[in-house]
C-alpha cells in the first residue's frame, strides 16, 4: 500500500491552494483524429486563507470556470495539486468530503433547481449526506434565513425570480456546512435587483457566518469589498492584490478585456483632466468626498 | 413604415385557474431607425412583449400593425413578417448548429426562397456587419470563443435583411471588453443602415451609453417611455421596481447633496466628467 502517494498538508496551508495547477484538454476534429491541446490553466498558483472573500476576474476563455472547476474535483489536474481545506483533489477517497466543504453554484439558476418546493430542494444535499431527518429541517431553515429566503420556503422554485432562485441555489450548498462556496458567475442572467440580492447574501454568509467565498463575475462593482482579487489571463494569474490595488490600474484591466466600476472609472478619467484624484477610488461616498476636498468645498461648509 | 401596438393585452392560461395578465393594454409605436433599450425586472413582460413584435404569440385582446397592416388579420404574409421583425433571443449561439459559419448564416435568407447567389451575398454581408473576419467563416461555430458565436447569431437573422432587429440581453456572459465590442458594433450598424434596434438589457449603464428612448415595463403595462435622461430621472421608483439608474446618476445625486453644483440628470461617464469639471470651476 502506497501511504504518502498524495502530498500531505502543512499547517499554515489556506483553506484552497494550488500548486503549479496544470489543465490541459485535447481538442479533436469530427473524425476524432488528435488536432492539438489546450493549456486552459497553466501553472496557477494560489492560496487562499479561511474566512476571505476572494474573486476571480478575467475576459470568456481565460480559464477562470476551468480554475474554480478543480477547486470542488469536477476536473483534476493534468499536473501539479489542488488542496481544499488539505485534501488533495485527486485522491479519490475524499471526493464527497471535498465536494461537501466546497459547493458550486453556477450560472444558470434553472439548470441547479430540482425540489418540486424550495424547503425541498434545500434538503436535497444534506438528505444525500445522510443527515438526519430531524437536522436536515434545522439545516434548511438557517440556510433559507442566511439569504433572506425563509419566508418562501413553502413555494414553488420555478415561480421566483432569478435572484430569488439563485438565492436558493446557495441555500442548497450552506444547507451541507461547507467550508467554502465558490460562484461561477451567479448574476450574470440577473435583473439589478436580483445581482443586489445575490451578492447581499455572498457576503452575509462571508461576513456573518465566516464562509470562504470564491466569486467568478464579470461585474466589477460586485467584488469592491473582496479581500483579494486574481485576474485570469491565458490561463495564467496575471494580475492579483487587493480590489484598490487592481482597480487602480484601468489601462491594464483594459488591456485584458475588463472593466474598473463606473465610479472608479469616472474618477480616473477626471485626474487624467488635471484633477488631482487618487487611483483606485472604489465607492461613491469615497469620490465625493475626494472630489469635495479637491474642490475646496469641505474646507468652505465647516 | 413603422410598428404599432394598439390595446395590446395578452394573457398566459387564459380561462383556467392559472391566468396571468403578462401584458396590460399596452400601447406603443415603433418608429424607422430609432435605437430603443427594453428594460423590465424578470417578469415584467419584456419577453412576451418581444415575441409579439413579430407575430410568435397573438395578443389576446388588441392588434398590432406593421407598416399600416394587422399583422394578425387573416391574409397577413407571417413568413414575410418574421423576416422583417428579426428576433435575436438570449444565448442564440444555444440554435448555432451547421457545420460552418458561413452555412449557418445562409440558413435563414435560404429558407427565403432566395437564389444560391443572393443567400451568399447577403450572409457575406451579415458576417461583415457584425465584424467577424473572413477567416472564421470556414470553421465550425463550436470552435469560436463565446462572443463570436454570438456575432454569428446576431448575422444569422441580419442575413434577413430585417427592418427592425430585436435583441434579448446580446451580451449576458460575455466579458467587458466583448459586451462594448458588440453594442458598438450593432450601434454602427444602426448608423450605417438605419435598421431599427430595440435592445432588452439588464444593464442599465449599457442602456444609458447606446439608446436614445427607453421603455421600462413593469408587471406587464409601460411604465415609462421616454429618452434617457428623463427615465433616469425616477430613479428611486426604478429601483422600487427592481431596476436601477447608472452608477454615474447616483454619484451625480450624491455630489449634488453634498453642495456641488452640478446636473443631477446625467446618465454617462462623459457627461458626469463634463459636469463636474464645470462643477468645480464655479
Amino acid at each position: 500500500m502506497i501511504v504518502n502517494q498524495f502530498i500531505q498538508k502543512d499547517n499554515n496551508m489556506g483553506i484552497i491552494k494550488t500548486d503549479k495547477l496544470v489543465f490541459e484538454y485535447i481538442r479533436r476534429d469530427e473524425e476524432g483524429n488528435v488536432e492539438g491541446i489546450t493549456r486552459a490553466v497553466d501553472e496557477v498558483d494560489i492560496d487562499v486563507k479561511q474566512g476571505d472573500f476572494v474573486a476571480i476576474l478575467g475576459h470568456n476563455g481565460s480559464g477562470k470556470s476551468t480554475l474554480a472547476k478543480h477547486i470542488n474535483a469536477i476536473l483534476y489536474p493534468t499536473e501539479g495539486t489542488v488542496w481544499v481545506d488539505g485534501m488533495d483533489t485527486k485522491d479519490e477517497k475524499e471526493l464527497w468530503n471535498i465536494r461537501q466543504e466546497a459547493g458550486m453554484v453556477f450560472q444558470n439558476p434553472d439548470n441547479q433547481i430540482i425540489g418540486q418546493v424550495v424547503e425541498e430542494d434545500v434538503g436535497f444535499g444534506p438528505e444525500n449526506m445522510g443527515v438526519p431527518t430531524e437536522e436536515i429541517w434545522q439545516r434548511v431553515e438557517e440556510s433559507l434565513k442566511a439569504v433572506g429566503m425563509y419566508e418562501y420556503r413553502k413555494h414553488s422554485p420555478n415561480k421566483l425570480s432569478g435572484g430569488q432562485k439563485q438565492r436558493v441555489s446557495i441555500a442548497g450548498v450552506i444547507a451541507m456546512h461547507p467550508k467554502c462556496i465558490i460562484l461561477d458567475e451567479p448574476t450574470a442572467m440577473l435583473d439589478p435587483n436580483g445581482r443586489k440580492e445575490v451578492v447581499r447574501a455572498v457576503r452575509a454568509l462571508n461576513d456573518v457566518e465566516g464562509i470562504t467565498v470564491v466569486l467568478i463575475t464579470h461585474y466589477m462593482e460586485e467584488i469592491i469589498h473582496a479581500d483579494k482579487v486574481f485576474v485570469m489571463d491565458k490561463g495564467k494569474v496575471a494580475m492579483e492584490g487587493t480590489p484598490r490595488e487592481i482597480f487602480s490600474q484601468v489601462e491594464k484591466l483594459k488591456a485584458l478585456r475588463l472593466d474598473v466600476p463606473q465610479v472608479t472609472l469616472l474618477a480616473h478619467e477626471l485626474k487624467k483632466s488635471g484633477l488631482n484624484l487618487p487611483d483606485g477610488i472604489l465607492t461613491i461616498e469615497e469620490f465625493t468626498q475626494v472630489l469635495l476636498n479637491v474642490s475646496g468645498r469641505n474646507k468652505n461648509k465647516k | 413604415m413603422s410598428l404599432i401596438l394598439d390595446h395590446v393585452n395578452y394573457i398566459y392560461g387564459d380561462d383556467t385557474a392559472l391566468a396571468v395578465h403578462a401584458l396590460k393594454d399596452v400601447n406603443l409605436v415603433i418608429p424607422d431607425g430609432q435605437f430603443i433599450g427594453l428594460i423590465g425586472h424578470t417578469g415584467s413582460g419584456k419577453s412576451t412583449l418581444v415575441q409579439h413584435l413579430n407575430g410568435l404569440i397573438k395578443p389576446t385582446s388588441g392588434s398590432i400593425y406593421f407598416n399600416g397592416e394587422d399583422i394578425h388579420a387573416s391574409d397577413y404574409d407571417k413568413k414575410k413578417l418574421r423576416s422583417k421583425v428579426g428576433l435575436v433571443f438570449q444565448y442564440p449561439e444555444h440554435q448555432l448548429f451547421e457545420i460552418d459559419v458561413f452555412t449557418d448564416v445562409c440558413f435563414g435568407p435560404k429558407n427565403l426562397g432566395l437564389s444560391k447567389q443572393e443567400t451568399e451575398l447577403r450572409a457575406y454581408a451579415a458576417l461583415k456587419q457584425v465584424g467577424l473576419e473572413d477567416e472564421y467563416f470556414y470553421q465550425s461555430p463550436f470552435d469560436l470563443s463565446g462572443g463570436q458565436k454570438r456575432r454569428v447569431a446576431i448575422a444569422g437573422v441580419l442575413a434577413m435583411k430585417p427592418d427592425i432587429l430585436v435583441l434579448d440581453e446580446p451580451t449576458a456572459g460575455l466579458d467587458p471588453k466583448g459586451r462594448d465590442e458588440i453594442l458598438d458594433q450593432i450601434a454602427k450598424l444602426k448608423e450605417e443602415t438605419g435598421i431599427t434596434v430595440i435592445l432588452v438589457s439588464h444593464s442599465m449603464e449599457d442602456v444609458a451609453k447606446y439608446v436614445e428612448r427607453i421603455i421600462v415595463m413593469n408587471k406587464g403595462s409601460v411604465l415609462y417611455d421616454d429618452v434617457p435622461k428623463e427615465v433616469f430621472k425616477h430613479y428611486k421608483e426604478l429601483e422600487q421596481v427592481g431596476l436601477a439608474a447608472p452608477q454615474v446618476t447616483y454619484i451625480m445625486q450624491a455630489l449634488r447633496e453634498k453642495g456641488l453644483p452640478v446636473a443631477t440628470d446625467v446618465t454617462t461617464i462623459e457627461e458626469a466628467k463634463q459636469e463636474i469639471l464645470k462643477g468645480i470651476k464655479l
